[in-house]
């Protein structure tokens, strides 16, 4: 149906109409099926044809909300998600979420009202210049005055944010050139000389990446985010069967390798599982793809991986050499460069030997499992709140998070088994992301249970947008890890502050004003609400849960504000003194 | 720390020069001079930007300039064997009837011109390299430096390669 929607639309290619008019027919005929907004004086124009158009328009609560619904709904579909909003404080409001899929290489396209072309730069109502305040936090912007260009600009819009590495895209549009006549011209040809993206790589790099892989005694592969955002999970499958080089991955890349194949060794960085820093620190040689060296991967810069030849293969050529110096450099998209890689390596007579590698990556995993210590305080542990949701969610179940400890912790006790699963904020560390990117996601996958895993604190940085939910049918089960504290920031204030709790009690908790109620807010946003606080509970409320179908879930898990993030490596320090719990050091080289 | 020339092309489109600008910003570099202008095709603008900054560092910022979509070209300009490269001074001198000849030939022995004369100032063009022009300005400066302004460097190379050889597939798309 969609497709018949969009070469209707194309085929008015020609017609006169207004510029409101020619957003709307070039969004129907872009295919876009979904568009998550909020009116306001200078995009009224456009929502008046909007209100005719085939496309499903879901009315949020704040706009920083559709910004991230939009992200979600990208991130689980691997579709350009789509925002839209007016002028001036609404354009500011989604700012965050511009940044945030910035940062997490999100294809997203945001339409923005401007005031009048002839009221610009006259500080008008509603007037704020947003194309100047998003251009660090945007692959790119237009600004569009002439109602000719609008439909090219939407076009290129689309392109940019969806090819190469992709990225969120701003759209800002006149009132004037909205409410203009003009000739409907939807373009044949994106017309950006500027724009080219490598994506196929260089035969001669691949050859060479493969002859080094072979070489190596300690490999390991980095799975970065552009691996889940290139649809290249079974490419990077193939690789690591074939050769049997162990793998870590990023936070964005949960689930681009199954948490349960066997050459998975966890996350790498400052949570990572002791098996996967000590992989990066031990190895070799690092076979990157698809992933940035950010910090809280290295840790200190200087002693990360200190024995690895580097071999980082990447979309975007300005990634490769940024942090770490690189060896082998690879341009080239993911899925590509994996299975370029893989008819490499398939020609190889023999397979490697990393039976001693594999030896002390193994005697780590089992020295030093994943685990948690139970609270002392009698309520729940939070982990074990995950973990049993991970075991009772349906397969195919998409979770998304807010940021924090409950975020470390989804990562480390949710298993996941696919790509596009687990939609976190890496980069910027958005709380407030998690509630509203399940709504996207739930939208984009309407058959799929769509579990937020979500901090008190987060929720209610975005939690209105429960409201969306259920006005929308658009039943998301949000379990809150209520811990009655920004828990992470409590974490290093325990730490490294010596106990000293400034400013993160939320007074959420067990035995606490708990203010608010989230059993009760839940329902007054039309949801239901259950509250858990003893472990025998758990699996009950997370079935029962899991029934409602016909409208969204709030589960208040009232967990200790006791529990630690471990393993963890302190910030800025180097990963090679990780901790597995406090004061515990693991040992690496007990059989060397 | 080393200093580099950089020619950027770009499409020469509203709010292009922000872009570049605020990109060095963002990305820790002091941007010694810049120069923008048009070229010899209408749609395409040239920005020629001076700055100290390490190779390896330059190489990112480089990397990061070509990732503007409006950016088509971005070329390093070598040293003076492979480039020429040149400023525009304008400046005001006093010089009245007592130390006017001096002054005008200085003006001579660096090729500049006086482009006005006031009972006691001249305004003196002058074109050059940096250390040509910072010599001429450290001669002038007994007799009075009134008022003095400056260009960015723009530059060219040397030889019969044009920077839009390098860039010809990508101008080729360039309209409007």
């Amino acid at each position: 149906m969609a497709s018949k929607i969009a070469s209707a639309a194309a085929a008015r290619s020609g017609e006169r109409m207004t510029g409101a008019e020619c957003i709307v027919k070039t969004l129907e005929a872009l295919g876009v099926e979904v568009i998550f907004g909020l009116p306001g004086g200078t995009i009224l124009p456009t929502y008046d044809p909007l209100y005719a158009s085939p496309i499903r328009h879901i009315l949020v609560r704040h706009e920083q909300g559709a910004g991230h619904a939009a992200t979600g709904y990208a991130a689980a579909s691997g579709k350009v998600g789509v925002c839209i909003v007016t002028s001036g404080p609404g354009a500011t409001n989604l700012i965050t979420a511009l940044a945030d899929a910035n940062i997490d290489s999100v294809p997203l396209v945001a339409i923005t009202g401007q005031v009048g072309a002839a009221a610009i730069g006259t500080d008008a109502f509603q007037e704020a210049d947003i194309v100047g305040a998003t251009m660090p936090l945007t692959k790119h912007s237009f600004l569009v005055k002439d109602p000719k260009e609008i439909s090219a600009a939407i076009s290129s819009a689309f392109h940019i944010a969806a090819t190469g590495r992709p990225g969120p895209v701003l759209v800002d549009i006149t009132k004037s050139a909205q409410v203009a006549e003009t000739t409907f011209t939807f373009p044949s040809a994106i017309p950006l000389p500027g724009y080219k993206p490598t994506t196929k790589p260089n035969a001669k790099q691949i050859r060479q990446a493969a002859g080094l892989i072979k070489k190596a005694k300690r490999p390991v592969i980095l799975a970065g985010g552009g691996i889940v955002r290139a649809g290249a999970a079974q490419e990077l499958t193939k690789l690591t069967d074939l050769t049997g080089v162990p793998v870590v991955h990023t936070l964005m890349a949960v689930g681009a390798l199954s948490d349960l194949h066997p050459h998975n060794l966890g996350m790498g960085g400052m949570h990572g599982t002791v098996a996967a820093v000590a992989a990066l620190q031990r190895c070799d040689l690092i076979v990157a793809i698809g992933a940035r060296f950010d910090d809280r991967l290295t840790g200190q810069l200087e002693t990360f991986a200190p024995h690895a030849a580097v071999i980082h293969a990447d979309i975007d050529p300005a990634e490769i050499g940024k942090n770490r110096a690189v060896d082998i450099p690879i341009v080239g998209d993911a899925k590509a460069v994996l299975s370029d890689l893989v008819a490499e390596v398939a020609q190889w007579t023999a397979k490697p030997d990393y039976k001693h590698w594999w030896k002390t990556l193994d005697d780590l995993r089992e020295r030093y499992p994943r685990g948690y210590d139970q609270p002392t305080d009698g309520l729940l542990a939070p982990q074990y709140v995950i973990e049993r949701l991970s075991a009772l969610a349906p397969a195919g179940t998409v979770f998304a998070t807010g940021v924090g400890q409950h975020q470390m912790w989804a990562q480390q006790f949710l298993d996941l088994t696919g790509p596009r699963r687990f939609l976190t904020s890496g980069g910027l560390g958005t709380m407030g992301y998690g509630m509203p990117a399940a709504m996207g996601a739930k939208v984009a996958c309407p058959d799929q249970t769509v579990w937020c895993v979500d901090g008190d604190g987060c929720f209610q940085m975005t939690g209105q947008e429960m409201v969306t939910c259920a006005l929308n049918h658009i039943p998301i089960k949000v379990a809150l890890i209520n811990n009655s504290s920004l828990g992470m920031v409590r974490q290093w204030q325990t730490l490294i502050y010596g106990e000293r709790y400034s400013n993160t009690d939320l007074h959420t908790g067990h035995g606490t004003a708990m203010i608010p109620d989230f059993v009760k807010l839940a329902e007054a946003y039309g949801c239901a609400g259950l509250r858990v606080t003893r472990a025998e509970e758990v699996d009950g409320a997370i079935e029962q849960a899991q029934a409602i179908d016909d409208r969204p879930v709030l589960v208040d898990f009232q967990v200790s504000r006791d529990a630690q993030v471990w393993p963890m490596v302190a910030g800025g320090a180097s990963n090679d003194t990780i901790e597995y719990a406090r004061g515990i050091a693991p040992t690496f080289d007990r059989d060397e | 720390m080393s200093r580099h020339t950089l020619s950027i092309l770009v499409e020469n489109k509203p709010g292009v020069l922000t872009r570049v600008a605020a990109l060095f910003a963002r990305r820790g570099f002091n941007i010694n001079s810049l120069a923008v202008g048009p070229t010899e095709k209408p749609a395409v603008s040239r920005i020629t930007a001076v700055v100290d900054v390490d190779e390896l560092p330059l190489e990112q910022v480089t990397k990061q300039l070509n990732k503007l979509i409006n950016v088509l070209k971005v070329v390093e300009l070598e040293g003076s064997e492979a480039s020429v490269q040149r400023n525009l001074l304008l400046v005001k001198v006093k010089a009245d009837a007592s130390t006017r000849a001096e002054v005008t030939g200085l003006v001579d022995l660096f090729r500049a011109h006086i482009v006005d004369v006031a009972a006691d100032t001249l305004i003196i063009e002058a074109t050059g390299t940096d250390s040509k022009l910072g010599a001429f300005l450290t001669l002038l400066e007994p007799f009075g430096i009134r008022e003095l302004v400056k260009s960015g460097t723009v530059g060219i190379s040397r030889g019969a390669k044009v920077i839009t050889d390098r860039a010809a597939a990508v101008l080729e798309g360039v309209s409007r």
